[in-house]
């Protein structure tokens, strides 16, 4: 099973006292601040989870794999995910 | 941006006192975790999606010592980041 954004709705629902509207704002709020903060190029840092990074990269020549050709590949800046270590062991089944 | 700051913004955003929107915000978070213990995938359009890989137990060496360990099994989570969120990192404004 795959969790979507419509089971985050769900859960914020469920646990809190709101209507499905406001749950449904509630995510949408969190996850347009987290955008937003990555796209300033600022990182992310959730502690328990694990924090988002943006790192620049320089250009670089590149391949296409498929054809061969060379090709350069520009300077762009990526995200970067880094789990935190509770967030490790809670997959590696540990219980916290 | 840090944990605390993000929930601030979230309290203003939503209108809500701040210990409302750490519990919204916490409510978030614990499901991702949850479904990441459970081995499930998560994806949210537009921001990015996560799975789970498996790793078997391999032989490796401690760097300091060249000393060998067996590396146990182990399962790490991957960030892919979504197609909207790659977009305006890359053209954001700190360029």
């Amino acid at each position: 099973m795959t969790l979507t954004k419509a089971d985050l709705v769900q859960k914020v629902y469920q646990n809190h006292n709101l209507t499905k509207a406001q749950a449904t704002e509630a995510v949408e709020v969190f996850l347009r601040i987290a955008k937003d903060c990555l796209e300033n190029g600022e990182d992310l840092l959730l502690s328990g989870f694990g924090k988002f990074n943006v790192k620049n990269k320089n250009a670089r020549r590149g391949r296409n794999p498929q054809t061969g050709k060379e090709l350069i590949l520009s300077a762009r800046r990526v995200v970067t995910f880094k789990p935190s270590g509770i967030l490790r062991d809670r997959i590696n089944g540990q219980q916290i | 941006m840090n944990k605390s700051e993000l929930i601030e913004a979230v309290s203003q955003e939503i209108n809500m006192p701040i210990r409302e929107a750490s519990t919204i915000t916490n409510t978030i978070l614990d499901s991702m975790i949850d479904a990441l213990a459970n081995g499930d995938n998560i994806e949210v359009r537009g921001f990015g999606s996560f799975m789970i890989k498996e790793y078997t137990s391999y032989q490796g060496r401690n760097p300091k010592t060249g000393m060998k360990i067996k590396v146990p099994p182990k399962k790490l989570p991957f960030f892919k980041v979504g197609k909207e969120l790659k977009e305006r990192v890359n053209t954001g404004d700190e360029q």
